[in-house]
């Protein structure tokens, strides 16, 4: 395992910034997350680490050595990609094998069936070792494909949305189980996803990218509670953040042009009175869709409420977050 | 159970195709037919008119294609009766034989050259369609249509120069020569050929392959060729079925020792004019090598190309 550093590395494909300017540090045995829409340059990142592409410029450090110069290889790290994962004319073990079959680990037979039985019992595929590849569900291809990087011990492991195709229940089990073997390894993570769960339970930091620049870096706290910028606090949180204009509430500080609003964040009882929308029962929370000057609100209530569509309901804001006419945020102290 | 899915073909329409390809079977294996029957008749049956469907089979045709004989006298032929099957069929129509004939060279040379342009072009092939698929090649529509031009006219309309070229150079009725000029012809159809099938396999293997240790050279020997497989397959009986098919340049540059099959067969005279038997039993044997490379290639094309372990 190893610590990785980026500096001021940017990439471009033809007419379109990838990846501008972007430097942080993934220390050793952290488990970094990167968050951003589609296009924020998220894939492209991995792949300039993995060696897959050239940096336009900057550096790329792995276990404090550059490697400018070294094939994806030499580079000794695993990548889970978002598709196309395995090997098709391969047997499930044989995919596992794979790596370390290759000529920069050269295991001995003997060594990579352990290795091999042993991360398959991991992932619960051990019955299907000697299916084709071809023969497996979506769920199971992506699997055999994280313990195609799981077998090793690379400097670090990338992962490109490794789970993103997987049904609710699998992904909650391999999401606690990919932590496990992080937190038991000691490995240090790179990963790329759009879920904000996966986020917020295995993430010792998050990246925050728009249009391939990093906007924000820190742990998953601090980009929760003090986002850098709307664009942040737009990344995380379910339902979103309410974004509303500064002057709907009273104390808003000097050059403030919007308050954030966690859904969390407006207490109900006391204030100015919301007209009840809508209400959703998810099961785990109950959303409620509120029309507060004109402009709509989601806040979370009590399961058993005995709101109804067309009550008044009082709303007030607690601990909001302002930001400036740019969209950054004005810090706490200034206000 | 009657319930199918309406992607499903139905009884009828089943058998409508079933009749159809089995009517297009029989009109293309009419003639294969013919020549195979033609084979085991005696010279006379051969260009009997009505012709004769049924025949007193014979293999003195397969006699004459494989030996050189010679007119004797009775006295002689008295004297020296017949020791096997064959010579038995030769003495009875007062001949002896005096050797083997050249048809056994004549086959080994198609297959040296039909196998050898076969495995170079599709070798050349692979590699040329590789790069074109994967690297970034300055001109690299241009260089294609090339490569493609190079069909847009018979192959023959460029005899003379070739046959000065050979001349010149040597290689007139050499095995080299001929291999050189099958894998010429070859080439741009085995390159874009399998520039389509190796386009078709994504990147993203070869990525994950070099992530996992390997030279692109190592990926590309076991990621991209077993996938690219039935594209190589079917590369390769389209190649071989035109080396080893070639009539018009193996008559205008080989004579003796690279001559193939083809241009041999038709000379092949009996007594008293052509002896079709002999010509039919080469024909048939002819045909026995694609037959077989073709069947024993069948299951790769059928095996289809295995994109299931993607997700689209």
């Amino acid at each position: 395992m190893a610590e990785v550093v980026l500096r001021n590395l940017a990439k471009s494909f033809g007419t379109t910034q990838a990846v501008r300017d972007v430097s942080f540090t993934v220390p050793d045995g952290a488990f970094v997350v990167l968050l951003g829409p589609t296009g924020a340059g998220k894939t492209t990142l991995l792949r300039l680490i993995a060696g897959l592409e050239r940096p336009d410029c900057g550096e790329i450090m792995i276990a404090g050595r550059p490697v400018a110069s070294d094939t994806p290889a030499e580079r000794n790290v695993a990548m889970v990609f978002q598709q196309y994962s395995l090997y098709p004319h391969m047997s499930v073990r044989d995919n596992l094998a794979f790596p370390l079959r290759s000529p920069m680990l050269r295991t001995p037979e003997p060594e990579i069936a352990l290795k091999v039985r042993a991360v398959a019992e991991t992932l619960k595929i051990a019955h299907k070792l000697d299916n084709k590849a071809t023969a497996l569900s979506g769920g199971e291809m992506q699997r055999v494909s994280i313990g195609r990087a799981l077998v090793r011990a690379p400097s670090i492991y990338l992962m490109d949305e490794p789970l993103s195709s997987l049904d609710a229940k699998l992904r909650t089990d391999l999401r606690v189980e990919l932590k496990r073997i992080q937190t038991s390894l000691g490995a240090t993570f790179l990963y790329v996803t759009h879920d904000q769960i996966e986020a917020m339970t295995m993430a010792t930091h998050v990246g925050v990218l728009d249009e391939g620049r990093l906007v924000q870096f820190g742990t998953p706290r601090e980009i929760y509670e003090t986002p850098a910028s709307l664009y942040v606090a737009g990344r995380l949180g379910l339902p979103r953040m309410n974004m509303l204009p500064a002057a709907l509430f009273a104390g808003a500080p000097p050059g403030a042009q919007t308050i954030g609003l966690r859904p969390e964040n407006i207490v109900q009882g006391t204030g100015r009175p919301a007209r009840v929308v809508r209400i959703e029962h998810l099961g785990d929370q109950t959303r409620l869709h509120l029309v507060f000057d004109g402009h709509e609100i989601v806040t979370l209530t009590d399961p058993h409420t005995g709101l109804e569509p067309g009550d008044l309901v009082p709303i007030e804001p607690m601990n909001p977050l302002y930001f400036d006419a740019d969209g950054a945020r004005i810090a706490r102290g200034d206000y | 159970m009657s319930a199918h899915s309406i992607t499903e073909p139905s009884v009828r329409q089943k058998w409508f195709a079933g009749a159809l390809v089995a009517a297009y079977a029989l009109i293309t294996l009419l003639p294969l037919l013919w020549i195979i029957a033609t084979g085991f008749k005696s010279s006379s049956d051969a260009i009997a008119y009505p012709p004769k469907i049924l025949f007193e089979p014979t293999l003195e045709g397969y006699v004459n294609l494989f030996t050189a004989q010679t007119r004797q006298s009775p006295e002689y032929l008295a004297q020296n009766p017949p020791a096997t099957w064959y010579e038995a069929i030769v003495h009875d129509k007062g001949m002896v034989i005096a050797g083997p004939s050249r048809y056994g060279e004549r086959f080994m040379n198609s297959v040296i050259i039909g196998f050898g342009a076969t495995f170079l072009s599709v070798v050349l092939g692979t590699l040329a369609a590789y790069a074109f698929s994967r690297y970034r090649i300055p001109l690299k529509d241009d260089l294609l249509f090339f490569i493609l031009s190079t069909r847009m006219m018979p192959p023959i309309a460029v005899a003379i120069p070739i046959f000065l070229m050979f001349r010149n150079l040597g290689l007139s009725d050499t095995h080299a020569g001929m291999i050189l000029l099958y894998t010429a012809v070859n080439l741009s159809l085995a390159v874009w050929l399998l520039k389509g099938f190796i386009d078709e396999i994504p990147r993203e293997y070869e990525e994950a392959a070099l992530i996992d240790g390997y030279t692109r050279f190592q990926a590309f020997m076991k990621v991209v060729l077993p996938q690219a497989a039935t594209g190589i397959a079917a590369t390769a009986i389209f190649c071989l079925i035109f080396s080893w098919n070639e009539y018009a340049f193996a008559v205008l540059l080989t004579s003796g020792t690279a001559q193939t099959a083809p241009p041999f067969i038709p000379t092949i005279i009996g007594v008293g004019g052509q002896d079709w038997p002999a010509v039919a039993a080469g024909a048939t044997i002819f045909l026995v090598p694609v037959m077989v490379f073709t069947i024993l290639l069948r299951k790769h094309l059928l095996r289809g190309i295995t994109f299931g372990a993607v997700r689209k």
